[in-house]
């Protein structure tokens, strides 16, 4: 009886998933090829789409590992230079290069896309594996502090391998083969990933990692080798995502990939939910297209028309990091804490709310009746 | 013939001797309890043994599979000290909060995997074999210690003694040969008390176990121990028998006197 009616759930969530994924395929079609939303927005959720799978990414290891780790921007660095040097044109390539001279094998390799997006991920995963060994042994804040360095270790190098990276200058014209399929269908995959991770031994382990690591050393989990697979998992996710990113933006520079970039995707982390992977998807996208709906901030405002607040660049991340203290303060579990999205959730949740409702309004009912 | 023993074991936290020059044998199939007050060194002796601390001085050594010699784990990892067949309980309950009964449980079968991370990932056969053989046995553990029926509940949601239950249900899914248990029945009631004796009894016999409990309930050690070994200040103040413990002067000035009011 009881497997019966679980059957029959699995059977309709199951439904509504695919009727919501070919609700998705069609939106993608109609935003593609018919220029539905426009090319701005368009390219706000592309970089939506991006930010989730650099947010996944971190979650994975801050979330899932419970590491706090901040070396992101550092990985995604990796992905995005590699990537760009891939897929750049050739002929074009040479030119970028007008002070120092590029290096004859950084200027004749070329690699499609997808395979430029796979290499920038493992590459980023590599340098992982030499940055974990030592930095793995630490905890907290140590940890946090000791990836931070690594990660502005490899902006400095890149700004400094001119030869390879073009130094401060960067690159441009980076081929925008990154459209709304890429950008959405990497992020799915990079879901779906996550999901199956979590729900094998391995995923239990790491989460058993995050909830008390002596019991977990003391249940024969090896810390070092598992922090090590999710760090390196991370980091490769991170370098897909800075390989979309730098073909989604089209110019790249050391500069983009400072400690900022790791503060605005944790800030998605810690919005979406700390061990969600709807939270992280959810937080990019409302996070990515609210920084743009709040443009005005910064072209100054009024309130009320009493205050006047003058044009000041950067007001909105402001109202964000006000928002990321609030969020801290008050609701430490983010939007969704560690729990994911599921139809049945879904259904409950209306419901849920109205018994709340109505149990409120019970009470007050006795309460006014006791009075009398 | 002895399965653990600690030679010399000495642990010193900066000017603190927590436990000073410990000498202490477990032969197969024994169960041996410590007892002494609080402070005395006792959870100390366990992080030695399971590898939390690495001893300031002196030898442990465990026999794995009943060859004549025995094999130093002194400061060895915890894991692979788990490896080799040493599990353990905490006298501060250590579930992984965040995660089901069952889970709980699933965690340390992760020691036996063989897949590799992307078998598991891509749900190869293989590995789904095993995840099956795993939940399996997990479900047998936990119908054994009466949790079958929580399985799927959070593991904080547990009454107390169920939660000291659970984590020896954790402890043996990492198939020991040695198990330590620190103060089982702290917060159990009457009746779970009453029960851990036979309990005890129950998953030696089942699990070929040798047992080495840390235990403050003195009926359950009298009761259940082989060998009683008594801690003062990290020092060894007597060992022996039950009946010998129970008139030693030592042992009653120390600690029995004082347990009793
Ligand atoms: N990690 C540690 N750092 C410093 N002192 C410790 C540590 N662990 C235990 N101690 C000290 O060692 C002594 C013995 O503690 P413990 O082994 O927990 O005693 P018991 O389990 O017998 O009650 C105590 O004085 C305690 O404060
Ligand atoms: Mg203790």
């Amino acid at each position: 009886m009881k497997s019966n009616s679980s059957n029959k759930k699995m059977g309709l969530s199951t439904i509504l998933t695919i009727a919501s994924l070919i609700g998705i395929v069609v939106l993608l079609y109609m935003i593609d090829q018919h220029g539905f939303l426009g090319s701005y927005w368009t390219r706000v959720l592309r970089l939506s789409g991006v930010y989730a799978i650099s947010a996944l990414s971190m979650n994975l290891v801050n979330g899932f590992t419970g590491q706090f780790s901040l070396g992101h921007a550092g990985f995604m660095a990796i992905g995005a230079y590699v990537t760009s040097l891939l897929i750049i044109p050739t002929p074009n390539k040479a030119i970028q290069y007008y002070v120092t001279p590029v290096l004859d094998f950084v200027g004749k390799m070329h690699a499609p896309f997808w395979l430029a997006l796979i290499l920038g991920g493992l590459l980023a995963a590599i340098a992982a594996f030499f940055i974990g060994f030592p930095v793995l042994r630490l905890k907290g804040d140590y940890l946090a502090i000791a990836t931070l360095g690594f990660s502005e270790i490899i902006r400095i190098f890149i700004t400094n391998l001119i030869p390879i990276t073009n130094g401060p200058m960067g690159l441009k014209n980076i081929p925008a083969s990154a459209n709304i399929w890429w950008t959405t269908g990497i992020c799915t995959l990079t879901v779906v990933f996550m999901l199956r991770l979590m729900d094998t031994s391995y995923g239990r382990a790491i989460k058993a990692i995050r909830d008390d690591e002596t019991a977990a050393e003391a249940m024969g989990i090896s810390l070092f080798r598992h922090k090590m697979m999710a760090f390196m998992m991370g980091a490769f996710f991170a370098g897909v995502s800075g390989g979309l990113i730098a073909s989604v933006v089209g110019t790249i520079n050391p500069g983009f990939f400072r400690f900022t970039l790791a503060y605005e995707i944790l800030l998605i982390v810690v919005l979406g939910g700390l061990g969600s992977i709807t939270g992280s998807v959810v937080g990019a996208f409302v996070l990515t297209i609210s920084r743009e709906w709040l443009r005005f901030l910064d072209n100054g405002f009024s309130i009320l028309g009493i205050i006047k607040v003058p044009p000041i660049a950067g007001m909105r991340m402001l109202f964000f990091s006000v928002l990321l203290m609030i969020v801290i303060l008050y609701s430490r579990r983010g939007l969704f804490g560690s729990n994911e999205f599921t139809w049945a959730g879904l259904f409950a949740f209306p419901g849920k709310w109205k018994n709340k409702a109505a149990n409120l309004f019970d009470s007050a009912k006795q309460k006014a009746g006791r009075k009398k | 013939m002895s399965v653990l023993e600690m030679r010399e074991a000495t642990m010193r936290f900066g000017g603190v001797i927590a436990v000073e020059s410990l000498n202490l044998e477990v032969n197969l199939g024994e169960i041996v309890a410590i007892i002494g007050p609080n402070g005395a060194g006792k959870t100390t002796a366990f992080n030695m043994i399971t590898g939390v601390y690495a001893p300031t001085s002196g030898l442990i050594l465990f026999d794995r599979d009943g060859s004549k010699e025995m094999q130093t784990i002194t400061g060895m990892r915890p894991d692979l000290i788990t490896k080799l067949g040493v599990a353990r309980t905490f006298q501060n309950i250590k579930l992984f909060q965040e995660m089901t009964v069952l889970d709980n449980v699933l965690i340390s079968s992760h020691i036996g995997v063989k897949s590799d991370v992307f078998s598991a990932i891509f749900g190869l056969p293989h590995y789904l074999k095993e995840e099956k053989a795993m939940r399996e046995r997990s479900m047998e553990l936990l119908d054994k210690v009466d949790l079958a029926d929580e399985a799927a509940e959070l593991a904080t949601s547990l009454p107390y003694g169920k939660q000291r239950k659970l984590e020896i249900a954790r402890a043996l899914a990492t198939k020991p040969r040695l198990l330590l248990l620190d103060e089982p029945a702290a917060g159990m009631n009457p009746t779970e008390t009453q029960e851990l004796t036979d309990f005890v009894y129950k998953i030696r016999d089942e699990f070929d176990l040798t047992i080495l409990l840390i235990e403050h309930h003195m009926q359950i050690v009298m009761d259940i121990s082989d060998r009683i070994y008594v801690l003062d200040f990290g020092k060894l103040i007597a060992q022996g028998v039950p009946e010998e413990i129970k008139n030693n002067e030592r042992v009653i000035d120390a600690y029995l006197g004082v347990a009793d009011d």
